[in-house]
């Protein structure tokens, strides 16, 4: 508790710090907008409803790209975990995904999925397939061998088995990957769009650093780094008490 | 009478692996048990208990020889009405402790204020009231084994295997425990059969008693022991009690020193 407080702490003083700088002409308003202005643009959007009409496709794509994700990692760690033969041949490629620039594929993505929501969910899901397949892997290699007898005591196929008793036991190692594939989830979209796409919150933030239009775009960053931030810390407190739970913490 | 469980020729050898020999772990051996009798089997660690087990119950394909339970063939799949308790935990860590003992019951499609109530008298029995809500990683390694025992009880096997379920317990739990054992086992008419390193805990709960030698274990030697069927840990202070474990320690003795690698000569 102590700790949650001292790091609001710490953030809330870096605000007053950079609301400080601009006010006083350290920083100059043009490159960067004092803390306070970005809010009143935030909630003036958010009046608007402007806000929601740019965020929606983003949160639809960014939705779709976790649970494809999750869904596809998990598919694909459980065939990796049945094969370990099909494991040994590729889970070296696996390993060094994240110095993978996926981006450089986006160009192909829309020439393969076209222009529209399917490249950006794509190109959202691609690090976080792999992030909980092996996050699912690494769970399962802790599975204890008589949980797996007993299983086969209950009478429990392969099926039944990976959804009574591999995924549960996992589930905190793969939370741990799914977390990252969330935040993975909203650079991909988001990144995506800033790129190229018809609408978003990527493309609208694009926008307006176009035009020179601070406060929309700081108002804009102020609430994907709010919503990011939120989505985290939630998935966080669910990890640890997962993890508290099996005494794993 | 027909035998419950019935191994016949059974041997195992694991298969050599990378640079290691194979390893011949078991048998060959006979075995019958009754129905209904309370059976240990004891033996020098690393003898071939567990593997005697998994064999038994159908999860391990014997080397040579067959196994039936109640007249039919075990083959690669447990017979429904046959229990087992594992040497090391097996408990469920994301499930609580009734959770995990209802886990086979809510499989078997029983309603639930049915479950609930079995699994609420097996809490009680095994002495984990205060523990229902509890997940397994809260609890001591002698609890969780009481959370196993209990998940395979609660079942009501016709044939119960247990693994030297009492190992993690302090020794008074362990006398308790195998007392409660006794009480279960009069109750609900089952066999048992027990395996155990412990001679003491053979001795005071068994109808019969069987020896095993150091590995590949074979059955040495067969033990009546002659107890009523209302018995329990006030045994241990019959002189017949001792006179029995005597016995039992004097065959067992050279397999022991075997299993060491400490050479026949008398100590
Ligand atoms: N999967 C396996 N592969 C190779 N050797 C094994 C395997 N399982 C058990 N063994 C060996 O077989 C022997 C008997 O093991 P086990 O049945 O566990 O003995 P016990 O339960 O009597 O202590 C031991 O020497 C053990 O090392
Ligand atoms: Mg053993």
């Amino acid at each position: 508790m102590a700790l949650a407080a001292g790091r609001a702490g710490i953030v809330l003083a870096l605000l007053l710090a950079l609301e400080a700088a601009v006010r006083w002409g350290a920083v100059s308003r043009n490159a960067v907008a004092p803390p306070s202005d970005m809010v009143a643009a935030l909630l003036r959007l958010a009046g608007s409803g402007l806000l929601w009409r740019l965020a929606a496709p983003t949160f639809a794509a960014v939705a779709a790209a976790i649970a494809l994700a999750v869904v596809g990692g998990l598919v694909f760690g459980l065939l990796l975990a049945a094969s370990p033969r099909l494991r040994r041949a590729i889970e070296p490629l696996l390993l060094s995904y994240y110095a993978v620039p996926i981006f450089v594929f986006y160009p192909l993505l829309i020439v393969v999925l076209g222009l529209g929501p399917l490249p950006l969910v794509a190109i959202g899901a691609a690090f976080g397939v792999i992030s909980v397949a092996l996050s699912l892997l690494q769970g399962l290699d802790r599975l204890p061998t008589p949980i797996l007898k007993s299983a086969r005591l209950e009478g429990l196929g392969p099926w039944a088995t990976a959804w009574h008793i591999r995924l549960p036991f996992a589930a905190p190692f793969v939370l741990h990957g799914a977390k990252l594939a969330v935040a993975a989830a909203f650079i991909g979209v988001i990144g995506g769009e800033f790129i190229l796409a018809p609408n978003g919150l990527g493309r609208a933030i694009a926008n307006a650093y176009n035009d020179f239009d601070n406060p929309l775009l700081y108002g804009l960053l102020l609430f994907v780094i709010s919503v990011v931030t939120a989505v985290n810390l939630g998935l966080h407190a669910f990890e640890r008490r997962l993890r508290e739970q099996r005494g794993l913490a | 009478m027909e035998a419950h469980l019935r191994l016949e020729g059974v041997a195992k050898v694991f298969a050599a692996s990378g640079r290691s020999a194979p390893v011949p772990a078991l048998g060959p051996l006979d075995l019958e048990v009754r129905r209904g009798e309370f059976l240990s089997i004891v033996g020098p660690s690393g003898c071939g208990k567990s593997t005697l087990l998994d064999i038994a119950a159908g999860l391990l394909a014997p080397s040579a020889g067959r196994v039936s339970f109640e007249g039919r063939e075990v083959r690669g799949a447990t017979p429904p009405g046959l229990g087992v308790v594992f040497q090391q935990d097996a408990s469920y860590p994301w499930l609580t402790v009734s959770e995990n003992i209802g886990f086979g019951l809510r499989r078997r499609g029983l309603p639930a204020q049915a479950v609930a109530d079995r699994v609420e008298e097996a809490i009680r029995l095994m002495g984990l009231s205060a523990f229902a809500r509890a997940y397994p990683a809260q609890l001591s390694g002698g609890m969780r084994q009481r959370v196993c025992i209990a998940r395979t009880l609660v079942t009501e096997p016709r044939l119960v295997l247990l693994d030297e379920p009492f190992a993690a317990l302090d020794a008074q739990t362990r006398l308790l425990m195998g007392d409660e054992l006794l009480k279960l086992w009069r109750r609900a008419g089952a066999t048992i059969v027990l395996i155990t390193h412990s001679l003491e805990e053979a001795a005071l709960l068994s109808d019969r008693v069987l020896l095993m030698s150091a590995r590949p274990g074979r059955i040495i030697e067969t033990l009546a022991t002659g107890w009523p069927s209302e018995r329990s840990s006030d045994l241990l202070t019959d002189p017949r009690f001792a006179a029995l474990t005597q016995r039992l320690w004097t065959a067992l003795a050279p397999e022991a020193r075997r299993a060491l690698g400490l050479g026949s000569e008398a100590a």
